[in-house]
């Protein structure tokens, strides 16, 4: 990935494009990203910014964190976030990044923890076909058949059945980023995220590209 | 303050006349035809008003050679180059979806005096 800003949701909207256009449009409060420390080849075995985002008090942070943040030299935040930046190396500690590390037309994935839908049937969760309501049915929205008979004469590890649905991280790819405002910290982008409104959400550039 | 109004406040129309369901508008919606573009007028009866901020969008009934004709035009929209009020109705409800069911005269609405 060559660029990343971590970022909240904050709910959808519309806006209108060149032609008159109504473009449904996801409006993320993007940055300001810190860069808390760099993660070097010599001595993590990798290499990648670790940034903070979202100023907050500090009595909301523990002792171990602040002191993280003050090697760092930088405000406390809620959130610290890695970003594996192939050019991380060009990248300094207490170096601010912004929602213009994006422009207007670029493809983005964005990524985030989907909203939980809790424990869900398997029409909802796999999308199975639901049985006749009426006409003397009693099969209604039952998962149907575990399998063959007494040949395996056991159901297959795997089968779609009922079960916790959401909450799990989920990357939305190949989003059109509509506007930037690197003021005001906004970046939209058109179509829908994973997560609820005020959740955290990672924007990168495509792997689609 | 909220960033979605923030969004949505860039594109906000402030030139939009006052108008309510029931009355009588006219609509000049601009028109790309090739490369060129000119204005249509389409005029009616508002129908109904629906949505809030940037995303509000309202339904114009007419009636085009004895067929009902409903279009739907975001309030905001640059589209729309401008909205005239002809006739302000006295309706008792919101949305006048009852109107599609009558034709002539018991589709009348009556002026707002």
């Amino acid at each position: 990935m060559k660029k990343a800003i971590v970022g909240k949701k904050v709910g959808m909207t519309q806006v209108f494009d060149k032609q008159g256009k109504a473009v449904p449009v996801t409006v993320i409060e993007a940055g300001p990203n810190v860069v808390v420390q760099k993660k070097t080849v010599e001595n993590e075995g990798y290499s990648a910014i670790q940034v903070g985002f979202n100023d907050v008090a500090e009595k909301r942070v523990t002792k171990p964190l602040k002191g993280h943040f003050a090697k760092a030299k930088v405000a406390v935040k809620r959130y610290l976030r890695e970003l594996r930046i192939e050019d991380a190396a060009s990248y300094e500690v207490g170096q601010e990044i912004r929602a213009d590390v994006f422009k207007e037309g670029d493809k983005v994935d964005v990524s985030g923890v989907s909203k939980g839908k809790g424990f869900a049937g398997a029409i909802k969760r796999h999308n199975f076909h639901r049985g006749p309501m009426k006409h003397g049915s009693k099969y209604h929205r039952a998962a149907g058949s575990m399998g063959a008979s007494s040949d395996p004469s056991r159901t297959f590890k795997g089968k779609k059945l009922p079960g916790h649905m959401g909450s799990v991280n989920t990357t939305v790819v190949n989003l059109e980023v509509i506007k930037v405002d690197p003021e005001k910290n906004i970046l939209l982008v058109k179509g829908g995220v994973p997560g609820i409104r005020g959740s955290l959400v990672m924007i990168k550039d495509t792997v689609k590209a | 303050m909220d960033l979605i109004k923030v969004v949505e406040n860039e594109q906000l129309r402030s030139d939009i006349p006052v108008f309510n369901v029931g009355d009588t508008v006219k609509v000049h919606v601009k028109v790309v035809e090739g490369n060129r573009e000119r204005i249509q007028v389409y005029e009616g009866v508002c129908m109904k008003r629906q949505g809030g901020g940037l995303s509000e969008t309202f339904t114009v009934r007419r009636i085009s050679y004895s067929i009902g004709v409903e279009r739907t035009f975001p309030l905001h929209s640059p589209r729309v180059d401008k909205i005239e009020v002809v006739r302000r109705g006295k309706v008792r409800r919101a949305k006048l979806t009852y109107l599609r069911g009558r034709v002539g005269k018991a589709a009348k609405i009556k002026e707002l005096r």
